[in-house]
């Protein structure tokens, strides 16, 4: 009975082998990512053998020595046995330095920064992400582009103001904090193309849990065309509607579009909007970029997502019409 | 006080002078049994809160994208089971067993210091209230269990002062039990008790007590600056002007890690207890188990950093935390290792405290391995903020600490009320937990792995994650269930359950000796020990082979005596001291509107530390004159005839509520000289 | 056995003073204490945020008040001894003494507190300032509570109820009083004489 739920769980885990599991850890894609399953799966194996061994132990004596009825005898009085006690201590120590020794070379390897690294600048915002490519050029959000051939390198950090986030993509790298004052780094790399799902793993305050992130891998040539249409200015007719509900609605604020006289940033910087209609995912990687959560977002953004305007952290409700927002969602749309 | 039945009411000595009933009777005791009592049903309530906030937790992540709950409301709610689980459930429960049995353990009539036991438990049962209230004063401190700077300094409602005050004030009571434990283990033991034969229980709070000492501080500190920073414009943790948010975290393991010790400790020292009685063999490797303890309390303050591999501390920093973590799975193996070889060979009575000793065993044990690969940094770099610690630590603290506590309740029960808890409500309990708790956080595991992290209010569909959060939620909810028949066996079927005994389960240490439930000044005679398990060695000698062998039945024990044995007088000075401490806690929060409530607290707690140290044990409350004796004295000698002498002396001009422990007859004898006087 | 009980106090099973075993504990515990504060102290000594730093610490004043500080746990030994030849009139002529020069002590904190106030150095300008005030505010309390515990004991001594043998005595006021001071040795020179 005691052995029936790990049973359960076992084929649970079997099963969820074949799942699609894009924010998995046992599902390595990256480099670090697979240095660092080996090592967990070695060590893993050498804790199911005492598991097994203590646990089966605990279970026999149970029922080996369980006292019988019509048996009055009493049990020999053992105190202890020094040659046992020197045993267990000096086997497991032993095994420990078995995995003392790889783990110590992991964490230095790991550290490494590549040579012939992508730079990024991660920048960690109550509750969004924010890159920047500074040997590009490129600005964006969220929405993390890296070429398959290539390691990156990310250099991240938080506005003074800001709190502790940690950047995590299981499929490529363990997590590290992005600490307000500080640089941290992480490596991550992708020899897929593919799209891989990372979530804001530090609590981070009200809405931590909408504080996602994608990566992209690309193919080199399909990189270097995301680049190319990165650094073309947003995609803005001056005279439409749209433009000019962006800027009397103070969106401009906060929100930058590359071109145009909205440089956005201030007390509460939002997410670069230069190329939003290219993205597949908005508010903090949270919500597909469709038409109708784009309208749902801006009749009121703390309905999809809390966040405390007040306190300058997040998107206030900007009390839109549905004419302004259809207008609104159609101008930012167009911003490909 | 939930837990208390008739039968334990009833502790009345025929001609004593004791006010046995009545509420007053309870808020002024200095009876370390009495308090441990109400530590005990105190944290148990605080467990049942505790675990409803947790099955909203888990209502809310049962499904993807769940919402039952707010964030906002998730986010108070996870702070709050962290903080209540930790704070005011395992550690006042750890408080509880450390009250009531200590003393009994040791050959002792009372803690050291009988009063401030009793202001331990005010100051910890007032900060709890304190802790809880802010849910009608604006919502729950939302920043955490660990309330990391700077989220914790920035925000400006009031919630995480709460958090912070409440945490002082919960400092407060442990660090006065800690001085207290201390005292009372090294200086009040019964003569020929030498340390090394005292019980492993009473070993494990004494390294407990040690850590709290030396770990409760540097919160403190912690607590102030994240305070100071709040409300008086301090910059600590502000990185704008330099602050350093790291500090913070360095500083709350420095105490985090030791925590988890304070937590855990305790509980090895219940099944260390347990284990030998139910398999009528000795601990195996005794020396062992309590150098072990010592260790992991050692090594306790060397690993905190264990908890920052993802902060950026640097390869070397990180590599050698990994070592000392690694490390410290030795003498926690040894621990292991020497229980199964107590039960091996032995004749093993699977009774319910066995069970959930034996589950302990079990489920530490998986929580322990999950450790050790915490312990390989780059897997933890995986592992640390999702489920899978998670997981980890529901397996140390839950499947570890509570376990133990709960083979404990079922073990001591008897010994507190004079009758057993029914087996048969106790193995449903204990069958429907096992299997409740793993459904809960085995899953957990598989979770973290999956990419879950902790602390978010909703996760994504399609990733994977939903079938496990389903099961873990079911889980959730079957422990709840098994509290069912635990809480029917406590508060129903106790009182017609099987009496039981003095000697309940043919135990092995001094409790066992006097009668079931004890009687309020514990020992007629104070004991003399040469022996570890010295009542057992009374009672069984070994053959040839080594098998026991019964040398000597005694009679059941009496509850009373007719000799009049001086105990410490009733007190209010601790209850008021308490009550000012939290008055000026509300003040504070609310300043500064809530000055003149903060004042009122300053005049309540400086009353009652001057009543408190005017106080004279010899006469009835109020009275003037001076220190109470926490004071007890040397217990080599002639009991009887003191304790005969002071009778004539004190009955007389006492009244009800006057009785002074450890036979108090040197303070009469001094005061009466005057001699003392300087 | 009545009057060495009466100097001694509540002793455990082997013998020892249990309020001194408490005391230890306590101290022991309060060495961590101010043994954070002092750490966060070393981290921020460099933090002066653009404000004003170790420059405004004036050595020979300090210097002075230490003096005066040391001279107290001298008093506070002299205190002791009366009390231990039971000699009451001494004993508070030497308690009032120590308290008097605690006091002093305080009072050259608050000046050099306001001092520094009028200088610049706050604690809201810098980490400096906050690691500062607040590492030297607490043992300024602590002072400050064993002066109070230092007069009280003279009162109690003058209204005869000050027992030896029960709460506290001035045995264990005296063990609070020179932990205190020697932490203010390890303050001054850590946080003053090494920073200069």
């Amino acid at each position: 009975m005691r052995l029936a739920p790990l049973g359960l769980l076992v084929v649970l885990l079997l099963s969820s082998c074949s799942d699609n599991l894009p924010r998995s850890t046992l599902n390595p894609v990256g480099e670090n990512a697979q240095t660092i399953d080996d090592l967990f799966r070695l060590t893993l194996a050498i804790a199911a053998v005492f598991f097994v061994g203590v646990n089966g132990a605990v279970v026999y004596a149970a029922i080996r020595y369980r006292a019988r009825k019509n048996d009055d005898t009493e049990p020999k009085q053992i105190h202890g046995n020094d040659t046992l006690e020197i045993t267990w201590t000096v086997i497991p120590a032993l095994i420990l330095a078995t995995i003392a020794v790889p783990t110590v070379r992991t964490i230095f390897e790991l550290a490494e920064e590549p040579p012939n690294a992508l730079q990024v600048e991660v920048i960690g915002h109550q509750w969004w992400w924010e890159y920047r490519y500074p040997e590009l050029g490129v600005v964006t959000a969220n929405e993390l582009w890296i070429p398959t051939d290539q390691p990156v390198f990310l250099s991240m950090t938080t506005d003074d103001e800001d709190v502790i986030h940690s950047f995590w993509i299981p499929n490529l790298n363990g997590k590290r904090d992005v600490v307000p004052g500080r640089v941290n780094t992480l490596t991550v790399s992708a020899p897929e193309p593919g799209v891989y799902l990372g979530q804001c793993a530090e609590f981070c305050g009200l809405s931590h849990s909408q504080m996602r992130m994608t990566v992209h891998a690309a193919e080199p040539a399909d990189f270097d065309a995301w680049v190319d249409q990165q650094l073309a200015p947003g995609d803005v007719d001056e005279n439409s509607a749209g433009w000019g509900l962006f800027l009397d609605k103070g969106c401009s604020a906060c929100h930058a579009i590359g071109g145009t006289t909205a440089e956005g940033g201030g007390l509460n910087p939002g997410p670069d909007l230069t190329h939003i209609g290219s993205r597949s995912t908005f508010a903090g990687a949270s919500f597909e970029l469709t038409t109708e959560n784009l309208k749902a977002w801006l009749r009121n953004p703390s309905d999809l997502k809390p966040m405390r305007p007040d306190s300058n952290r997040g998107m206030p409700n900007l009390g839109l019409n549905e004419d302004e927002i259809d207008t609104l969602v159609a101008f930012l749309q167009d911003l490909k | 006080m939930a837990t208390l039945t008739p039968e334990v009411l009833d502790t009345e000595e025929p001609g004593s002078h004791e006010a046995t009933g009545g509420l007053w009777s309870w808020i002024t005791t200095v009876d370390h049994k009495r308090i441990g009592l109400m530590y005990g049903g105190t944290a148990m309530f605080f467990f049942l809160l505790g675990g409803i906030e947790a099955l909203f937790i888990r209502l809310q992540l049962a499904v993807p994208d769940g919402t039952v709950l707010t964030s906002d409301q998730y986010n108070q709610l996870f702070t709050m089971h962290g903080t209540t689980m930790v704070f005011l459930v395992i550690m006042p429960l750890a408080a509880a067993f450390g009250n009531y049995l200590l003393p009994l353990m040791i050959g002792a009539r009372d803690v050291a210091f009988p009063r401030m036991n009793a202001m331990s438990y005010w100051v910890f049962l007032f900060g709890g209230i304190f802790l809880s209230s802010s849910f009608f004063l604006g919502g729950f401190p939302d920043g955490g269990w660990f309330g990391y700077a700077p989220l914790s300094t920035q925000s400006e409602v009031i919630r995480m002062d709460f958090w912070a005050i409440g945490l002082l004030i919960l400092g407060i009571a442990s660090l006065a039990g800690a001085v207290n434990f201390t005292t009372t283990i090294f200086t009040m033991r019964a003569p020929g008790m030498s340390m090394f034969k005292m019980p492993v229980f009473v070993w494990m709070q004494l390294v407990v007590a040690f850590l709290l000492l030396f770990s409760l501080p540097v919160i403190t500190v912690a607590l102030f600056e994240v305070l100071f920073d709040r409300n008086f414009g301090t910059l600590f943790f502000d990185p704008a002007a330099g602050g350093d948010p790291i500090l913070y975290q360095h500083l709350f393991w420095l105490f985090g890690h030791p925590e988890v010790y304070i937590l855990i400790l305790p509980s090895m020292g219940i099944i260390s207890e347990v284990l030998p009685v139910f398999s009528r063999k000795p601990l195996f490797g005794y020396q062992f188990v309590v150098f072990a303890g010592a260790a992991i309390a050692l090594l306790g303050f060397g690993v905190w950093s264990h908890h920052m591999f993802t902060s950026g501390l640097g390869p070397v920093a990180e590599s050698a935390f990994s070592l000392t973590t690694m490390f410290i799975a030795v003498p926690t193996g040894i621990k292991i290792f020497n229980w199964i070889g107590t039960t091996w060979g032995g004749k093993i009575s699977l009774k319910t405290p066995m069970l959930f000793s034996l589950g302990f065993i079990a489920m530490f044990t998986i929580g322990g391995l999950s450790g050790v690969t915490h312990a390989v940094v780059p897997a933890d770099t995986q592992q640390t903020d999702t489920y899978y610690v998670v997981a980890h630590f529901h397996y140390v603290l839950f499947g570890g600490a509570m376990f133990g506590i709960f083979a404990g309740i079922y073990y001591w029960w008897p010994k507190i009320s004079g009758r057993y808890l029914s087996e048969t409500l106790g193995k449903w309990h204990f069958w429907l937990m096992l299997l409740g708790f793993n459904l809960t956080f085995a899953p957990q595991h598989w979770l973290g792995l999956q990419g879950m992290a902790r602390r978010t209010a909703v996760y994504p569909p399609d990733i994977g994650l939903d079938t496990l959060n389903m099961v873990s939620t079911i889980g959730a909810f079957t422990i709840a269930v098994s509290m069912l028949p635990f809480l029917y066996a406590m508060f129903v079927n106790s009182r017609k359950g099987l009496a039981a005994p003095a000697d309940a389960w043919d135990g092995r240490t001094l409790e066992w000796s006097i009668s079931s439930p004890p009687p309020h000044h514990n020992f007629h005679e104070v004991p003399h020990v040469e022996a570890i398990d010295d009542f057992w060695h009374q009672k069984y000698g070994e053959d040839e082979e080594g098998r026991a062998v019964r040398i000597k039945t005694f009679p059941e024990p009496s509850r009373y005596t007719d000799e009049y044995i001086h105990l410490p007088s009733p007190s209010y000075y601790p209850i008021m001291l308490a009550a000012g401490l939290v008055l000026m806690a509300y003040g504070f929060v609310f300043a500064p509107l809530g000055i003149p409530l903060f004042v009122i607290g300053a005049l309540v707690l400086f009353g009652g530390a001057f009543g408190w140290a005017q106080e004279d044990p010899d006469h009835p409350m109020g009275d003037h004159a001076d220190h109470h004796a926490d004071a007890h004295e040397g217990t080599e000698t002639g009991d009887e005839a003191q304790a005969g002498a002071d009778a004539s002396g004190d009955v007389s001009s006492d009244d009800v509520s006057s009785e002074d422990v450890k036979t108090g007859e040197v303070e009469v004898a001094a005061d009466e000289s005057g001699g003392d006087d300087v | 056995m009545s009057s060495e009980t009466a100097v001694h106090g509540p002793i455990g099973t082997d013998g020892a003073d249990i309020r001194k075993t408490a005391m230890w504990a306590f101290l022991g515990s309060e060495c961590l204490f101010f043994g954070s504060f002092i750490a966060t102290f070393l981290l921020y000594s460099d933090e002066t945020n653009g404000g004003p730093g170790t420059e405004l610490f004036d050595i020979p004043f300090t210097s002075v008040s230490s003096f005066v500080l040391l001279m107290s746990s001298l008093t506070m030994v002299l205190a002791h001894n009366a009390y231990e030849r039971e000699d009451k009139r001494q004993m508070r002529i030497w308690l009032v003494a120590t308290a008097l020069l605690g006091t002093v002590f305080l009072g050259g904190q608050v000046f050099e507190f306001t001092t520094f106030y009028a200088e610049g150095l706050r604690m809201d300008i810098s980490p400096f300032g906050s690691a500062f005030f607040v590492l030297t505010g607490f043992h300024g309390a602590h002072v400050a509570i064993g002066v109070i515990m230092l007069t009280s004991m003279v009162i109690m001594s003058r209204r005869g109820n000050l027992h030896s043998h029960r709460g506290m005595n001035v045995e264990l006021v005296g063990l609070y009083w020179h932990f205190v001071d020697i932490v203010w040795i390890v303050i001054f020179t850590v946080v003053y004489l090494l920073q200069v």
